[in-house]
């Protein structure tokens, strides 16, 4: 069976700067692989260059083992990978409902349809209201995104991160400035809406990755220098030499 | 059962509508009222394609009457090919060819001018507008140089009916079928899966990107969509004025409809149609009182960017609003207190501006001197005191306004945070 | 005529065009970079440029009239950006967009309701009346050799403002980090104002000297400022130096092309297709499609080098 997601020598550079130095990773299909590492390693970028927000300057990137490097970012979204931002980013003037019907258009066949009518599609109704129901915005079903609470938002984006069904998930500092409750919430809701897909995540908070990882890699200055099992990368010299080295955050 | 209930609200406004446009003749048939509503109309569906762009897709287009005009011009060659055989059904389905013929220019130049969003699509839209209403004056065989292409839309001189669209009032009548189709007709868009996406486009185009939309594809379509109705405005206006001369794609068109849209408000359906109601009153009565009107039209619509962007839409949806949680009430004198002063300062303003006019216009010969009639008598515009007197009425209505306003503006707050405090 | 003097003195008159462009453009540029505004009303100054140094020539001549007119044109715009654009920043781009807009149909009533509808005789002053050299059999008039002075002394005195002056230093910094700026101390809305003036002021000071060599009329924004745009997006948005050489390509081509009497067929004939019996089309002549050319080229851009010539930016 192939990898869900393959880097071969991925290199990312930002004028004369080298942000991603040469990565090679493998994420085997199901697994819940953590991505982490001291601030500007550049997990975004890594993250950016997967999603194809940005191109990358050399080196390639393999979905489901099919080649996706240079591709468009809906081109990729459309193969089955789907990713949340680091900042908030969702459609601000529509309400919470039809966010996330928007998020399920596409996988549900209506691609650029003016001949269906919105209302009469059951099947993206149904998808949104329980996607809806997953992340706990019910009640919000009418509400603007743009005024929701912070947490709420999040949710929201993790919403429209998965509605669409994607096998492939990439969110990016899920539980960024959450509080401890707002967190655990957080991370009983990736688990389940995760559940049997294979998920990449950035994340600070360690505690949510040694208790949502089944490996963890460590980037650091643009290279992967440990890939391993929570128990292994605890052990690692290498990665106790580079948060002492550097410091270590825990935001 | 809430949808159910919106379901027929909206069937009754629609329905309320077209009974409106009706018996409007009814009321008045002079020869300037029903050309007044046939300008309301064609500008109603034009308006209306605007805002397909601007308020659902967020693309602010400065050359949008480039497909009214193809639509203009496209209908007018038609009428003139169907000539002696056709009927009157054919005239009245013309303006469908209009639409055709600007769907097809959309599809064209579409794809150049939607590859960018925001500020650059502005751009482009302006610079695509210059170059069709520029090349409009190389091919006079197609649009007819400066004197334009005429026709002659009485086709059948016996009719379907005695339909013959000789009369004015027919012609009124086939606009109110064609602004209810092309209504509906846009007002379903805006219930599809693309139209949300449009709306989806405008708010966030990365993550429209993200959830598997092309975004060039999506401004792309509305675009063409857009012409089309566009077009059938445009065909519209070839059956009403049996002239279309190349004024009708330029820039002046093109603002013109920006304006009229922005004005009566792009953030809800129906308000580019307000906008057309009110600009054509404006263009059509206040531009036959004063040389001036165009200027007051630049200054309401600088005052609605700064304090009303939502337009006249807007603040009719939040008097609804309040009125529906009990709160119009509290609000609706402090209306009529910010509303005298108001008056008060816009009397003096336009006096001002008036006597401007009166005193540079060149029409009564060097020397004579001007002077403005107000009330039945006439002043002199030579001495101060109509100068002075306009402008203290103007001083003293803006000074009263803002003492006003801020009691206005204290009420209108207070019963806004109750509205909000109700709904959280 | 001979080709080469063709040739040469239609180039003249391109780079002098250009450089006015330049003028404009320049400014544009300053403040989209800066503000992220495209000011639609830009050309409007310039036609305030025009209209405000004929109203001074009436009185009191020319020359006061070179210096007042900019400063009174720049003054206008910081006021706008002061107590108009800055207001309508809170709504967002498009409010901006749509402010400038209806500022630049505001003025040009203003314009009509004062100066009437039609063009105003806005004179070359005497003294700059005649010729500066003869090259070959054409006269190169002195007022184009004017018109060039000012704007290379203008180019020059901007270069060195932006890169020698403190101000220039905070200006080029605010174009890429403007927050950064303002976390420096540096008070970035007062720079606004300040930028907004001066590219207001050099618009101004354009239309002093183009008015009278061209035409100082209510059409002038309209018909300058849509090519004006054509120039910044050829240029690449936000871009000085390709709005630059996008100004003097520009200001070329229309030259030439206004200058070109040649037809598409005859074209086609000098390599031997003869185009006789196509209609309309192919006999339209160069000077002709002179008013479509820059949106071609433009056009061509779009689709072939999306950023502009020397743009850093998409979009």
């Amino acid at each position: 069976m192939t990898a869900a997601i393959q880097l071969q020598g991925v290199t990312k550079n930002f004028g004369r700067t080298e942000i991603i130095k040469g990565v090679n990773l493998t994420i085997d299909r199901g697994e819940r692989h953590a991505i982490i590492g001291p601030n500007g390693a550049g997990k975004s970028t890594l993250f950016h260059l997967i999603s194809s927000r940005f191109p990358v300057t050399a080196g390639q990137i393999f979905l489901k083992g099919e080649e996706v490097t240079g591709l468009r970012p809906f081109e990729i979204n459309r193969k089955g990978l789907s990713r949340s931002f680091q900042v908030t980013n969702i459609f601000h003037n529509l309400s919470v409902f039809e966010n996330l019907r928007c998020a399920v258009l596409w996988s549900l066949g209506y691609k650029y349809s003016f001949w269906h009518r919105l209302a009469g599609l059951k099947d993206a109704h149904h998808r949104a209201e329980q996607v809806m129901e997953d992340i706990g915005l019910s009640r919000r079903h009418e509400t603007p995104a743009g005024i929701l609470s912070y947490a709420e938002q999040r949710a929201l984006e993790i919403g429209i991160t998965i509605a669409s069904g994607a096998d492939v998930i990439l969110l990016d500092e899920p539980t960024a400035g959450m509080s401890k409750s707002e967190t655990e919430d957080a991370v009983a809701l990736i688990r389940r809406v995760t559940e049997g897909k294979t998920l990449v995540m950035v994340e600070h908070d360690m505690g949510v990755v040694f208790g949502l990882a089944d490996r963890i890699s460590v980037l650091v200055y643009g290279e992967i220098i440990a890939t391993g099992t929570p128990e292994e990368i605890r052990a690692s010299v290498a990665v106790k030499e580079a948060y002492l080295g550097t410091s270590v955050d825990h935001d | 059962m809430i949808s159910t209930f919106f379901r027929r609200d909206r069937l009754l406004l629609w329905g309320g509508m077209l009974l409106v446009g009706i018996l409007l003749p009814r009321f008045s048939s002079s020869g300037l009222m029903i050309s007044l509503l046939c300008q309301i109309g064609i500008m109603m569906i034009f308006a209306l394609s605007y805002n397909v762009l601007l308020g659902q897709t967020g693309l602010l287009s400065f050359g949008h009457a480039i497909y009214y005009g193809a639509g203009a011009f496209a209908t007018m060659h038609l009428l003139n090919a169907i000539g002696k055989e056709g009927s009157v059904v054919h005239v009245a389905l013309l303006p469908l060819g209009g639409g055709v013929a600007a769907l097809l220019l959309g599809i064209l130049l579409g794809w150049v001018t939607t590859k960018k969003a925001g500020t650059t699509f502005a751009m482009i839209s302006l610079g695509i507008g210059e170059m069709v209403a520029a090349s409009s004056l190389m091919f006079p065989v197609v649009f007819g140089g400066e004197a334009g292409v005429s026709g002659n839309r009485v086709i059948d001189k016996i009719g379907l009916f005695g339909v013959t669209f000789g009369p004015q009032v027919q012609v009124y009548y086939l606009i109110v079928a064609w602004v209810f189709v092309a209504a509906m007709g846009m007002f379903a868009l805006t219930q599809t899966p693309l139209g949300r996406m449009a709306n989806a486009v405008r708010d966030n185009p990365e993550r429209a990107e993200f959830v598997g939309y092309n975004t060039q594809w999506v401004r792309y379509i509305m675009l063409v969509l857009s012409g089309f109705f566009a077009g059938i405005a445009g065909g519209l206006t070839a059956l009403t004025y049996e002239i279309v001369t190349a004024e009708t794609l330029n820039a002046y068109t093109s603002g013109a409809v920006l304006l009229m849209t922005f004005v009566g408000g792009i953030g809800f359906f129906y308000g580019p149609m307000i906008g057309a109601i009110l600009i054509v009153i404006m263009q059509i009565l206040v531009g036959g009182i004063t040389h001036a009107w165009q200027l007051y039209f630049g200054l309401l619509f600088l005052f609605m960017v700064l304090r009303a962007p939502g337009g006249f839409a807007s603040l009719i949806a939040i008097q609804r609003r309040l009125y529906a949680a009990g709160l119009f009430g509290r609000v609706a004198p402090w209306y009529l207190v910010s509303g005298i002063p108001g008056a008060l300062m816009l009397v003096g303003l336009i006096g001002l501006i008036e006597m401007t006019y009166a005193a540079l216009s060149d029409e009564e010969g060097e020397g004579a001197i001007a002077t403005i009639k107000l009330l039945g008598e006439d002043y002199a515009l030579n001495t101060f005191g109509p100068w002075l007197a306009a402008a203290a009425v103007t001083l003293a209505g803006y000074a009263l306004l803002q003492l006003a306003n801020r009691r206005l503006f204290r009420e209108w707050n207070g019963a806004l945070a109750t509205l909000q405090g109700d709904n959280d | 005529m001979s080709n080469l003097e063709f040739i040469l003195v239609t180039l003249l008159n391109g780079v002098t065009y250009g450089l006015l462009l330049f003028m404009l453009s320049s400014g544009l540029t300053l403040i989209f970079s800066m503000m992220g505004v495209l000011n639609f009303a830009h050309a409007s100054f310039y036609m305030l440029g025009a209209y405000f140094a004929y109203q001074i020539s009436t009185w009191v001549g020319f020359w006061p009239g070179l210096l007042v007119a900019p400063l009174l044109v720049g003054a206008i715009g910081a006021l706008v950006e002061r107590y108009g654009l800055r207001a309508a920043h809170r709504y967002g781009h498009v409010a901006e967009l749509l402010f400038t807009f209806g500022l630049a149909f505001f003025m040009e009533e203003i314009v009509h309701l004062i100066w009437g509808r039609n063009s105003v005789d806005y004179r070359i002053p005497d003294e700059l009346d005649g010729t500066l050299f003869t090259l070959f059999s054409t006269d190169f008039p002195i007022y184009k050799g004017f018109m060039m002075g000012i704007s290379v002394a203008m180019l020059v005195a901007l270069y060195v403002m932006l890169t020698r002056t403190r101000v220039g230093l905070i200006i080029q910094a605010a174009l890429t980090k403007p927050d950064m700026v303002e976390a420096l101390g540096h008070n970035v809305p007062r720079i606004f104002m300040l930028v907004f003036g001066g590219g207001s002021a050099l618009a101004g000071l354009a239309g002093v000297i183009g008015g009278n060599a061209f035409v100082t009329e209510p059409g002038m924004a309209a018909a300058v400022g849509s090519i004006v745009f054509v120039v910044v997006v050829v240029g690449g948005l936000g871009s000085l130096g390709g709005a630059f050489v996008a100004s003097i390509l520009l200001g070329c081509i229309q030259t030439f092309s206004i200058a070109m009497t040649v037809s598409l067929s005859d074209i086609f004939a000098l390599v031997g297709i003869s185009l006789d019996k196509t209609p309309s089309i192919s006999r339209l002549t160069i000077t002709q499609l002179a008013p479509i050319l820059p949106y071609l080229l433009m056009v061509a851009i779009l689709i072939f080098r999306p950023r502009g010539l020397m743009g850093a930016r998409e979009s």
